[in-house]
């Protein structure tokens, strides 16, 4: 039942490294992450991979595969060509640490930067009234799961460093949403924060984001841009422009 | 090693919480609410501990599905589901507590489903009386990590508006393994660990030490545990002087996928039979029904028509056996398959399409479709799953006091959630143990910061810090030695042939030396590579510690001669009152463990007396039923 796998694996840290071919057992129903498993096992006892539950539901185990960001529990050997060889490589967007772990820091630092949820003062535990399908449009942005293959993906980031410090990525996006969206949150001004400090104009809407998301969420469609289409009504909106200017005159 | 490098880092906290599940994060905020300076450690990154693999949802009795629901009846639930085993006042502040923290979990941002009021949606599991799960679909453990790492963030932001910087009160150390609890004069003085990613060796010092690190199950083959469930905290505890309660007593889950073999063991949430999923043989029988215990026969339905009819009329039918407690299911489903009526690939047929829509399946479980879909080429909206026992959860932990989650014998020591032990008894109820990590997290936060009141901060002396250090580099300095993947696979088949969902005394006592065995070449590891980022360096540690585990549950295992929740003794059958009155204690002396038995405390009178006495006949003997309550 058994067959053997072509695998090249990127092996390296941060100032070294190349890809390193093997050959490896893989049996039926088999994902990547079983094979990269049986390599350790086996052959490469110190080969670095993130992973924690191996059922799609942690985003530990985030790779490129054949150059495309999948998380390498979800998917199936089966699913490429008997006889051709997988290639697995670190995230790109990220600094390598080792092989195919990275430094994913980068989005632990923007979710500190995000405001969090803010109810209405005089809310008592137990009290909150919500209807289904309001808190169903969180709930989608809520099932993700810091996979971070958005973050990679991104062509803002992906190869552009620079972008880094003024783009919270599409993660975050779907943050700033979710919170927006959230019945009771009583912040105002979410996405206009969103525009003008964590980068929302920066994305052109390619929607890389949503075909690499595990979980399915329309990141693109159903929150980056109704975010950017409720900006453009805030910051362009002719009947406010005209108010703000009255109030600016009565300042004066 | 050079005192330089041991110096490298060196940080001071009032409390240093080891596990970033939902136990360890609910500690923390607690601890910092009272205004300690916290670390978190957690060993892989924050916010993938295995509390998000929970699917189902949290029990508390908000009374939101049924209005007849309350603590009492979650408590008299929790008693039975454990067969009686459990700490009774535990069990108590777990039912009364539960609905204060789920209600606060939504006041840090939450969002559980909805009744059609606008409340949190409540859903039926197994063992409790009325539905009583608050969810969110299939994902419940997912949005309680999520809550409380974003409380944790905003409690991180507020410090930075009053001190100038996020981390000044609250801290995570992610990717960080700790290798020993440090003690001096008796008591806690913090802990020593390394970096995974670098290697490099951390000393915390810290007056209180919270455990907070979840189970058990890689110690098995077969199980739904992540790689972490290692049993770290239960190994740190018992070589820093503490005792491990009951661990004899480990959750099989019944529902595991079985097929194809590379996801043998992930769960199948039980929420599948709380829809309306049924078990059937592969001869199409309804087998559950042939299983009903003695002590449930007046709460369970004995024929299908009866147990249909529950599904919309509760009050007046009783319920399907499928939603019997955990182990009652594992054990049928074991001996259908054993029997030679399994499915092919040696499970039985679990099935939900028959009853509810495709369109309510992918609504109210989502991710079980998604998991048959993508893993096994399932669609559970149009056939059915195949599952089997996998090794879930493990009941038994550290001995602590119920209201300060302080560990017994330890001063400074505080244990909370999984790796605790007698909340659950001999078997826990599911639902039950998402609820149990917010109460009992809470507690230990509350229990360690009136603790670093009293107690002042601790200094680890340079001896202690260099034998910490000394453990850590030996594996490096071994050449040839033993491979910690081959060990760890050879333990893993022990555990699973021999101190599994089914056990016997000769077999146990093949474990108990086949684990000697094992430990004894455990201490020749060799590491090949360097200590980057280096997953078989990592093994060598979480090795000892499984081995550590497997040695208390086989002696615990051989020396409790009865059957009960999750230790089911095949040449001692039947359950035991005599049993029931006494608590195994495992302890460690540097060289093995030793497990002795100690008296379960009893229930006061107010407690005793939320119950039928025919009931507490099936459990107790005559001199305790006469007794009626400890006061």
């Amino acid at each position: 039942m058994a067959r053997k796998l072509n695998l090249r694996i990127w092996r390296g840290d941060a100032t070294d490294g190349g890809l390193k071919d093997v050959q490896v057992d893989v049996n039926e129903g088999e994902v990547v992450l079983d094979v990269i498993h049986r390599v350790q096992a086996t052959q490469m006892g110190d080969l670095a991979v993130r992973w924690n539950c191996k059922a799609g539901k942690c985003g530990s185990c985030s790779m490129e595969i054949n150059g495309k960001p999948r998380l390498a529990c979800m998917t199936q050997v089966a699913s490429f060509e008997e006889g051709e060889t997988i290639t697995v490589t670190p995230l790109r967007a990220f600094p390598v640490i080792k092989d195919l772990v990275t430094d994913v820091s980068f989005n632990y630092k923007k979710a500190m930067e995000i405001p969090a949820y803010a109810p209405p003062a005089d809310l008592k535990p137990g009290e909150a009234r919500m209807e289904q399908v309001d808190v169903e449009r969180s709930q989608e942005f809520r099932k993700c799961i810091e996979c971070f293959l958005c973050q990679d993906v991104c062509h803002v980031v992906r190869d552009h460093e620079e972008n880094k410090k003024s783009f919270a990525g599409p993660r975050f996006f779907i943050r700033i949403a979710e919170l927006d969206m959230h019945p009771l949150d009583i912040l105002k001004n979410r996405k206009r924060t969103a525009q003008e400090e964590h980068g929302l104009g920066m994305c052109n809407i390619t929607k890389c984001c949503t075909e690499v998301c595990p979980e399915h969420i329309k990141i693109t469609d159903n929150a980056i841009i109704p975010m950017k289409e409720r900006v453009v009504d805030i910051k362009y909106d002719p009947a406010r422009m005209f108010a703000g200017l009255l109030k600016r005159e009565k300042r004066s | 090693m050079t005192t330089e490098k041991i110096a490298l880092e060196r940080y001071k906290y009032d409390v240093l919480v080891i596990g970033a599940g939902g136990a360890g994060l609910r500690a923390a905020v607690e601890a910092r609410e009272s205004g300690l300076r916290v670390a978190i450690i957690c060993k892989s990154l924050f916010g993938k501990a295995h509390t998000v693999m929970a699917e189902g949802g949290a029990a508390a009795s908000m009374g939101n599905a049924n209005s007849n629901d309350n603590w009492m009846v979650h408590f008299r639930d929790t008693m039975r589901g454990g067969k009686f085993l459990n700490h009774f006042r535990m069990a108590e502040l777990h039912a009364k507590e539960s609905p204060d923290r789920i209600w606060e979990l939504e006041m840090w941002g939450a969002l559980f489903d909805r009744t059609k009021e606008g409340k949190i949606s409540q859903r039926n599991f197994g063992g409790h009386e009325y539905p009583r799960l608050a969810h969110v679909g299939d994902r419940t453990g997912l949005e309680l990590i999520r809550t409380m790492q974003q409380k944790i963030v905003a409690l991180q932001q507020a410090d930075k508006r009053e001190h100038g910087d996020y981390e000044s009160h609250i801290k995570v150390f992610a990717e960080l393994t700790i290798t020993e609890i440090l003690k001096e004069n008796g008591k806690i003085a913090g802990a020593y660990g390394y970096w995974r990613e670098s290697g490099s060796e951390v000393l915390f010092e810290a007056p209180a030490v919270i455990i907070a690190t979840g189970g058990v199950g890689k110690t098995f083959k077969i199980t739904s545990n992540s790689w972490e469930g290692t049993g770290d905290g239960h190994a740190l505890a018992l070589k820093a002087g503490a005792n491990l309660v009951d661990m004899e007593f480990l959750q099989f889950h019944p529902t595991g996928m079985v097929w194809p073999p590379s996801v043998r063991g992930i769960l199948v949430t039980e929420s599948v039979r709380g829809e309306g999923g049924i078990l059937t043989n592969n001869k199409g029988e309804r087998f559950m029904f042939k299983y009903i215990p003695d002590v449930f026969k007046d709460k369970y339905a004995d024929n299908e028509e009866e147990a249909d009819r529950w599904y919309v009329d509760q009050d007046n039918n009783r319920r399907p056996p499928e939603l019997l407690p955990r182990d009652e299911v594992a054990r049928a489903i074991n001996t259908e398959v054993k029997s030679g009526r399994g499915t092919e690939h040696g499970g039985v047929f679990l099935d939900v399409s028959k009853r509810i829509s495709a369109e309510i399946i992918k609504k109210r479980l989502p991710s079980m479709w998604h998991q048959f879909y993508e893993l096994a080429g399932v669609d559970i909206t149009k056939e059915a799953m195949e599952v089997g026992p996998t090794c879930h959860y493990v009941m038994g932990g550290v001995e602590v006091e119920p209201d300060t989650a302080a560990a017994v014998g330890v001063p400074g020591l505080f244990a909370a959630g999984e790796v605790a032990g007698g909340m659950h008894g001999s078997n826990r109820l599911g639902g039950n143990s998402l609820s149990d990590l917010l109460v009992f997290g809470r507690r230990a936060g509350m229990g360690a910061a009136a603790y670093v009141k009293q107690n002042s901060s601790a200094s680890v002396s340079d001896a202690t810090v260099a034998a910490a250090a000394a453990r850590i580099e030996a594996p490096f300095a071994r050449t040839g030695g033993e491979n910690s993947y081959s060990l760890h696979a050879e333990l893993q088949e022990v555990t699973h042939n021999l101190v599994g969902i089914i056990r016997t005394g000769t077999e146990l006592k093949e474990a108990i030396e086949a684990i000697a065995e094992i430990r004894k070449r455990s201490a020749n590891v060799a590491v090949s590579g360097g200590r980057k980022f280096n997953p078989g360096f990592h093994l060598a540690f979480d090795l000892d510690n499984m081995l550590l585990v497997a040695e208390s549950t086989a002696k615990s295992a051989i020396s409790r001669e009865e059957s009960r929740g999750g230790h089911t003794r095949d040449d001692f059958p039947g359950m035991d009152a005599g049993w029931r009155q006494s608590n195994h204690i495992a302890s460690f002396d540097g060289n093995q463990v030793s497990v002795r038995k100690q008296s379960l405390p009893f229930m006061p009178k107010e407690l005793f007396d939320l119950f039928e006495v025919d009931e507490l006949k099936k459990y107790m003997t005559p001199e305790e039923i006469a007794k009626g309550g400890s006061n």
